[in-house]
């Protein structure tokens, strides 16, 4: 017997989501057939926000469902994008005549998938327009790669883009602020120690005790390069001093940050590491505008975070301080 | 059930049977999950084929397809979905050289059109491109159907382990850069399995 909290691990999206929706009925209503949550009052009159992809990363995508954010999230299998049919019954569950706007983080499997779900909903005539998350600064964006992954910094999509689409903005006007959000938000993450796919014997990677994994993903693929365990401190400055340099961030920046538990990592660890971000941000000027610290996007029970930086204007801070029903980003 | 129905559960038993050594593979450079998901949509393929009737050759591949797409996910279903799709609208119902050529082209096609891949990139690709060069070089040779197969397949297996050295350049492999070195592609080793298994039901 696998020491999983699992029962037969071809069950455990449908198990998982019957919990989710046990939980909170009022909030969440799932699709007969589909492994799909979507608000409990959808269709709702406005431009309907999608996303989804592989499950294993809770909260990430149900835990976003909700007024002011999305309006359904499609579960994948474990690590796994969901397929076309999933994402169309998604975006047809809310579509209220005003288009739907989907989320996509930046993997092979999900944009294939997705833009497929997009042309049978357009033979449909159902509008539908979409941005492509890559935040993740530590792999090489170019055309000999997938290009960078999304990660951590989808979350700031679905907040912004949310918030624009519950105020009455059209499908082109939530594709835009969508697209500013990724043009200015970087992450970069770490592993202590890796994951295992319920389904899979063995764990993704392995890694000596004395090992850590940075530039690492959410699907518990390995990391760009692999060093001795350092203190939270180095680690974090080596996160952070590459997010800063990508962009860059430079000084008087205003800034919304996340750091992101892996979904193995103790709270206490990631509040010692929310230390070190403030501190190397205020030694370069860079003003912390709001900080979210806590599980936001996990690779299953992989130890370790991440770190994301949003740099924001007058019109992002409104977006992202507008009330949403999402507990997670009040 | 007819020769094309046999054929696809062989290669049915074929990916579910090696499940845990292509999710092993998939492990060292991507996510862990590539036996899982084959094995996933073609159990639901010998499935399907239980209660379906089939008026001809196509529409089992196009069956295939659709079954595929609607269940493994990833990255896999819609490329394996989209190339069985693509071969379908190619296949005639008796098999000749010729035909199997039009079906590899269209099959290469179709991943290109979808995966936006090229042939090195340490793809499926890079077994199957090599098989249906050798399918159309024996062709246009005028060399007999058995040999050309019997080519065809060698050409596949080399094209899988021609993998190994590769850095990848698409997929979730991609981003290991050059730590994808060393380690053949999962998708260059289902391929190459399919392709197997349909060359040795002919002969």
């Amino acid at each position: 017997m696998k020491k999983k909290l699992v029962n037969n691990p071809d069950d455990v999206v449908e198990e998982m989501l019957a919990g989710v929706v046990a939980a909170e009925p009022d909030r969440y209503k799932k699709l007969k057939d589909q492994n799909v949550l979507v608000r409990a009052d959808a269709p709702v009159d406005k431009v309907a926000l999608v996303s989804g992809g592989g499950s294993g990363h809770e909260p990430t995508h149900g835990g976003y469902v909700g007024p002011g954010m999305l309006d359904a999230a499609v579960a994948g299998d474990v690590f796994t994008s969901p397929t076309p049919d999933a994402v169309y019954e998604a975006i047809k569950a809310v579509d209220s005549g005003n288009g739907v706007f989907l989320v996509i983080k930046n993997y092979t499997g999900d944009v294939m998938n997705f833009e497929m779900a997009e042309d049978m909903a357009e033979a449909d005539g159902i509008e539908t327009a979409h941005v492509v998350v890559n935040d993740d600064v530590a792999v090489e964006d170019s055309t000999y790669t997938s290009g960078r992954r999304g990660v951590a910094g989808t979350i700031f999509v679905h907040k912004i883009a949310g918030a624009l689409a519950a105020q009455g903005a059209s499908l082109q006007e939530v594709k835009e602020i969508a697209e500013k959000v990724v043009a200015n938000v970087r992450t970069k993450g770490m592993a202590l120690y890796p994951c295992r796919v319920p389904a899979a014997d063995e764990s993704t990677f392995s890694l000596e005790e004395n090992e850590m994994e940075l530039g690492i993903g959410i699907h518990g693929e390995p990391g760009t390069e692999r060093t001795e365990v350092k203190s939270a401190d180095e680690i974090v400055n080596n996160l952070v001093t590459d997010v800063i340099e990508d962009l860059p961030f430079s000084a008087n920046d205003e800034v919304a940050v996340i750091v992101n538990g892996m979904g193995g990592t103790p709270l206490m660890e990631l509040y010692i590491a929310n230390r070190k971000v403030n501190e190397i941000l205020g030694a370069k000027n860079i003003d912390i505008y709001k900080t979210f610290v806590g599980e936001y996007m996990t690779s299953l029970e992989m130890a370790g975070l991440s770190v994301t930086l949003l740099k924001l204007d007058d019109e992002l801070k409104e977006l992202l301080d507008a009330p949403t029903a999402v507990d997670l980003l009040k | 059930m007819n020769k094309t129905e046999e054929v696809f559960n062989k290669i049915a038993d074929k990916i579910i049977d090696n499940k845990q050594y292509l999710t092993k593979l998939d492990s060292a450079i991507g996510d862990g999950d590539h036996g899982i998901n084959m094995a996933r949509g073609f159990s639901e393929v010998k499935e399907e084929f239980e209660s379906a009737e089939f008026d001809s050759n196509s529409a089992v591949v196009k069956k295939v397809a659709m079954t595929l797409i609607s269940n493994v996910g990833g990255a896999s279903g819609p490329l394996y979905g989209t190339a069985f799709l693509q071969a379908s609208k190619v296949m005639e119902e008796d098999l000749s050289l010729k035909n199997a050529v039009k079906i590899g082209e269209a099959v290469i096609e179709g991943i290109k059109m979808r995966g936006k891949a090229e042939q090195g990139d340490k793809t499926m690709l890079d077994a199957i491109i090599p098989a249906v060069n050798a399918l159309k070089e024996d062709y246009e040779a005028g060399v007999e159907l058995e040999e050309a197969l019997q080519d065809c397949l060698e050409a596949a297996e080399e094209g899988k382990e021609s993998t190994i050295p590769l850095v990848a350049k698409k997929g979730r492999a991609s981003y290991l850069g050059e730590r994808s070195k060393g380690h053949q592609d999962p998708g260059a080793t289902s391929s190459y399995m399919i392709i197997e298994t349909i060359i040795k039901e002919i002969i």
